[in-house]
């Protein structure tokens, strides 16, 4: 009996990398059926201009107002940090650096996976359990080229976009408080900026911020499919789109720094 | 051409709802399957469009089996079969209009003027032309059904499967559902299989009755002889009596 108790633990971790590992198994498998309804454009061609709209367009906001506070916060904490050790220009470098880099990605990324990916999950949570779903395989669409398709190529397209407008806000933000609160000129700005700019940089940041979109949309899309019950379902799927999603983000993130750097 | 369900056997898990459940629907007739809640109607019913797969036993639809096609044969029966969902499974986000037409859509070479003018058609055979423009969430749920049988209707199919068309509406609409499902049969001639609860509406509508118990078909027949049957199973459901169930389990 101690044993069985003592065990126990074991059995929850098990089980629970179990289930885990079939989560990914069936993620896979919607991703294949995603890739294999790619050609079925009648289906999915006239829907990817409002999804285009609805995960790009609209998240702009967002992503600006995050953008800016943070290359605000970037600047001030660069010369409170250099101030009487490095010269003040460098905070045009880390500002640039670092927003091109890894913040205009990651806090994009992640602030997106709250706004897309939870709007995904429950808004095809609910029309799995309001039947929506199963009337569309009933009027003869595959769902995944009605759904799934348009949602993941609206990420993928969108998000290096919305990703590179962030950045540039964030520089500029970080330009103007370097301005108005630092006592910099343009000149000393831009001259930090320039110092360790490298054109692969942007690059980089379109790669992750591409894969980053490809993960909310499709993590989102997964969990909105497989939502089971009623509103706890949806509620379910909702959080642990923005939790998983949100999770793989970093592990990505650290996945391109290590194989692009 | 017919339905026919051969031995059907479904459980989720450990639990088993169809037990060799066999059943045939004769061409142009209705036939309305009633039973408890929770014992498969609408799993059985789900079979017909292979929104479920039996585990075991064969599914055929218009002279096809459909355990044995892929995905595009099994789009190619479901464009001859129209389903009408329990709350109507509208899509939120169109209009009544765009919700009715989306089946038209897939018909190669239909113009939109073609779908506005047989959206037009299903509204009005179901009475709510002029609605084409309001979202589901702007209309009542009898309007929704009305509509969600519209949809069904519209590719002009050869089958027709109502998930309980009824539940839920006052007793006038619940009447009105019963006329448009009896003028669709008559004029549009199809086949159709109705799952209810409701056996005032069942034997309004429906050739001929199957209940369902414990997972198969327990009794088949014309509304007179289930209504003359002497079965306690039978006469317990189709009378309310709950006592006669627990003397015949």
């Amino acid at each position: 009996m101690n044993a069985r108790v003592f065990l126990n633990p074991f059995r929850l971790i098990g089980l629970s990398a179990l289930d885990t590992a079939a989560q990914i198994g069936r993620w896979g498998g919607l991703f294949h059926e995603t890739v294999r309804a790619l050609p079925k454009v009648d289906i999915w061609g006239r829907l990817l201009l409002g999804q285009l709209a609805r995960i790009g367009v609209d998240s702009v906001p967002i992503a600006l107002f995050i953008a800016t506070f943070t290359g605000v916060v970037m600047a001030l904490q660069a010369s409170y940090t250099f101030t009487g050790a490095v010269p003040l220009y460098f905070v045009g470098a880390l500002v640039g650096k670092t927003m091109i880099l890894e913040l205009g990605p990651v806090l994009t990324g992640l602030a997106l996976s709250g706004r897309v990916g939870a709007n995904i999950a429950a808004e095809l949570g609910t029309m799995r359990v309001t039947d929506q779903i199963d009337a569309l395989e009933t009027l003869a669409y595959d769902p995944v080229a009605y759904l799934v398709v348009p949602r993941v190529l609206a990420g993928i397209v969108m998000f290096p976009i919305v990703v590179v407008l962030a950045t540039a806000v964030g520089v500029a933000a970080g330009w103007a408080t370097s301005l108005q609160l630092l006592d910099m000129s343009t000149p000393e700005f831009m001259k930090g900026l320039r110092l360790f700019f490298e054109p692969w940089d942007i690059q980089f940041a379109v790669i992750k911020s591409l894969s980053f979109g490809l993960t909310i949309t499709s993590i989102g899309c997964f969990f909105g499919f497989t939502t089971q019950g009623g509103a706890e379902g949806v509620g379910l799927s909702t959080t642990r789109a923005v939790v998983v999603s949100s999770m793989v983000i970093l592990v990505l993130d650290a996945f391109w720094a290590a194989t692009l750097l | 051409m017919s339905i026919l369900l051969k031995d059907i056997h479904k459980a989720f898990g450990s639990n088993r709802v169809l037990k060799g459940f066999s059943l045939e629907v004769h061409e142009g007739e209705t036939l309305a399957i009633v039973g408890q809640s929770g014992t498969g109607k609408s799993v059985a019913l789900k079979h017909i469009v292979g929104l479920l797969r039996p585990d075991r036993g064969e599914v055929w639809v218009d002279g096809v089996e459909l355990g044995g096609l892929d995905q595009e044969g099994l789009y190619e029966i479901r464009r001859k079969v129209g389903y009408v969902f329990q709350f109507a499974a509208l899509f939120d986000s169109l209009t009544i209009e765009e919700n009715v037409g989306l089946g038209l859509r897939r018909i190669r070479g239909m113009t939109s003027d073609a779908i506005r003018d047989r959206v037009k058609e299903c509204l009005r055979v179901v009475e709510l032309d002029g609605f084409q423009g309001r979202f589901p969430s702007q209309i009542s749920g009898g309007q929704r059904k009305r509509a969600g049988l519209a949809r069904a209707i519209a590719t002009q199919p050869g089958y027709l499967l109502y998930d309980e068309p009824t539940t839920g509406l006052d007793p006038v609409t619940t009447t009105i559902i019963d006329r448009l499902i009896i003028r669709t049969r008559e004029e549009l001639k199809v086949t159709a299989v109705v799952i209810t609860h409701d056996m005032a509406s069942a034997y309004r509508i429906a050739d001929r009755i199957g209940m369902l118990y414990e997972g198969t078909i327990r009794f088949l027949g014309t509304p007179a002889e289930i209504q003359a049957c002497p079965d306690s199973v039978v006469r317990g459901f189709i009378e309310g009596k709950p006592e006669l169930l627990e003397e015949a389990g």
